[in-house]
């Protein structure tokens, strides 16, 4: 007699649950734990990055993501809004911005900014954050842009058309009624966006940076090579985790509010 | 301002010879209107007979092709002229309420009074209650629109555009949007609002108001003015082929 289909994939299911707990097992066994203990996760290693990992490293990640995404707001603001514009020029200056920073590499985009202009012009950077916050916030704004740009594009043509009706000019229409509601549908991709910034200002640390701007990633990478273990750059990873994980899961919550909104 | 255009004080709407093309598409050939302060002029027709787009370059929503739109005396369609302060006299009601989401009704009403008009929030905030009481919604006033009815919505819409304190008022199928048992309601308002003097253009299906409320029908067909006159002629004794045909799609059922 043949089974059902809803049977067999119930036993399908029981199979692959049993197989997925085998695999963890045999590689549990397999792994010799104490060795990749000592390599990866040295307790005594991970006190000594404590507290500068949390004081000075950390501390220097988060004035680079707020740095680089109030810059990358505002202009993302700017490009987004030259995009909508009525005015050719506009238009084409701010699609050819968005589209050559979001084209190029982050991490090209740093070594040409830090380090390209000084010596092309000998101008130098009068501060190590700005060096490394202005290019990041440049690519952020580029990113933002478009963001934005969907949030006021998907506010309804009947709320631009009210406003005007209303005798508001463009400028005091977009910022009494349009802008008010498409940040409200911008936020939660805006956070994802910020969250990107987190991890992306670890490119920084290739520009060189002194002891007291040194990011979680230099810091662990710096540590590695002091100590000859792994230990300091998971301990910057979980460092990382626990900055990233609660704005995700924030995320989460507003798609999920938003959608239950919505219906 | 350009003297060509004779103004007449009594006329607060005057559309002299108005075209108006979306690409290829000539939706207005050649319309002329003039409106008396006080008319309710109804404009009836198919769809697609260039009815709303008549009304949204009235004031301006669309900008038209050629020909002139004088409203109060100005003529909106000069290059010198200020849109947005000449629309504050110009009230619109639109299809889709397009109330702001992110505010109360009372917020709605008082918004455009305080960063257009300059009047402070005390101000208002009191002619908002007074709108809102004109048209049934005094409760009302701390809901949002999702909060509120489609009748709802389009009342507090009219006593938004009424708070400006508009000389003339534009409806654009202001009813079509309703649920039926909610028309009412809003037909009841628009007709009050009549009754007190206000020079009204509406755009609408709804014959019964036409009838009983317009001083004057316009009958629009394929982008012209096919015939025009007081309801009593243009509905109940339509002298062109096309009106007729036209009533008798939308009268007998």
């Amino acid at each position: 007699m043949a089974i059902s289909k809803r049977k067999r994939a119930m036993y399908t299911r029981y199979a692959i649950y049993t197989l997925s707990i085998l695999a963890i097992v045999v590689m549990a066994l397999l792994v010799d734990w104490t060795r990749l203990g000592n390599a990866m996760f040295k307790w005594e290693i991970v006190k000594k990055q404590f507290p500068d990992i949390l004081t000075s490293a950390a501390k220097n990640t988060v004035v680079f993501t707020i740095l680089g995404f109030a810059g990358g707001l505002s202009f993302g603001l700017l490009f987004a809004l030259m995009r909508l514009s009525s005015i050719r020029p506009y238009r084409w200056l701010a699609a050819t911005y968005i589209e050559i920073f979001r084209g190029i590499p982050l991490l090209v985009t740093l070594l040409a900014l830090g380090f390209g202009i000084p010596i092309a012009t000998g101008w130098s950077w009068p501060n190590p954050y700005l060096q490394g916050a202005i290019p990041l916030s440049l690519v952020a704004s580029a990113y933002m842009a478009e963001t934005i740009r969907a949030g006021i594009e998907a506010v309804p043509k009947g709320q631009m058309e009210a406003a005007r009706s209303l005798g508001m000019s463009y400028p005091r229409a977009m910022i009494t009624i349009i802008i008010p509601q498409a940040l409200r549908i911008i936020v939660p991709p805006l956070t994802n966006e910020f969250v990107l910034l987190i991890k992306d200002t670890s490119l920084i640390s290739v520009l060189g940076v002194t002891a007291a701007t040194k990011d979680l990633a230099r810091f662990g990478r710096d540590g590695v090579n002091s100590s000859a273990n792994a230990t300091p750059l998971i301990v910057a990873g979980l460092v990382y985790l626990a900055m990233t994980l609660p704005l995700t899961q924030l995320v989460a919550y507003m798609e999920r509010r938003a959608k239950a909104a919505g219906k | 301002m350009s003297n060509e255009t004779i103004l007449i004080d009594d006329y607060v709407v005057n559309v002299n010879d108005l075209n108006k093309s979306f690409g290829s598409n000539h939706v207005l050939r050649g319309i002329d209107l003039h409106v008396q302060r006080g008319e309710v002029v109804c404009i009836i027709g198919p769809s697609g007979s260039g009815k709303s787009t008549l009304l949204r370059c009235i004031n301006m929503l669309e900008q038209p092709t050629s020909g002139s739109v004088v409203v109060l005396g100005r003529e909106l369609t000069h290059i010198d002229c200020d849109i947005d302060e000449a629309r504050t006299k110009i009230g619109m009601v639109f299809q889709q309420f397009n109330l702001f989401p992110h505010m109360t009704a009372l917020e709605n009403i008082a918004v455009a009074q305080r960063k257009v008009l300059g009047r402070s929030k005390a101000e208002a905030e009191m002619k908002g209650l007074q709108l809102l009481a004109r048209v049934g919604l005094t409760e009302k006033a701390d809901a949002y629109p999702g909060q509120l009815s489609g009748g709802q919505q389009q009342r507090v819409a009219i006593a938004r555009a009424l708070a400006m304190d508009p000389d003339v008022m534009l409806f654009d199928e202001a009813t079509s949007a309703l649920d039926p048992e909610l028309v009412g309601d809003v037909l009841n308002v628009m007709k009050t609002l009549a009754e007190d003097g206000m020079t009204m253009l509406v755009v609408t299906h709804e014959m019964g108001f036409a009838s009983n409320v317009a001083t004057r029908v316009v009958f629009m067909d394929g982008g012209v003015i096919v015939e025009q006159g007081p309801p009593s002629q243009v509905i109940n004794a339509p002298q062109e082929d096309r009106t007729k045909s036209f009533l008798s799609r939308v009268l007998n059922h």
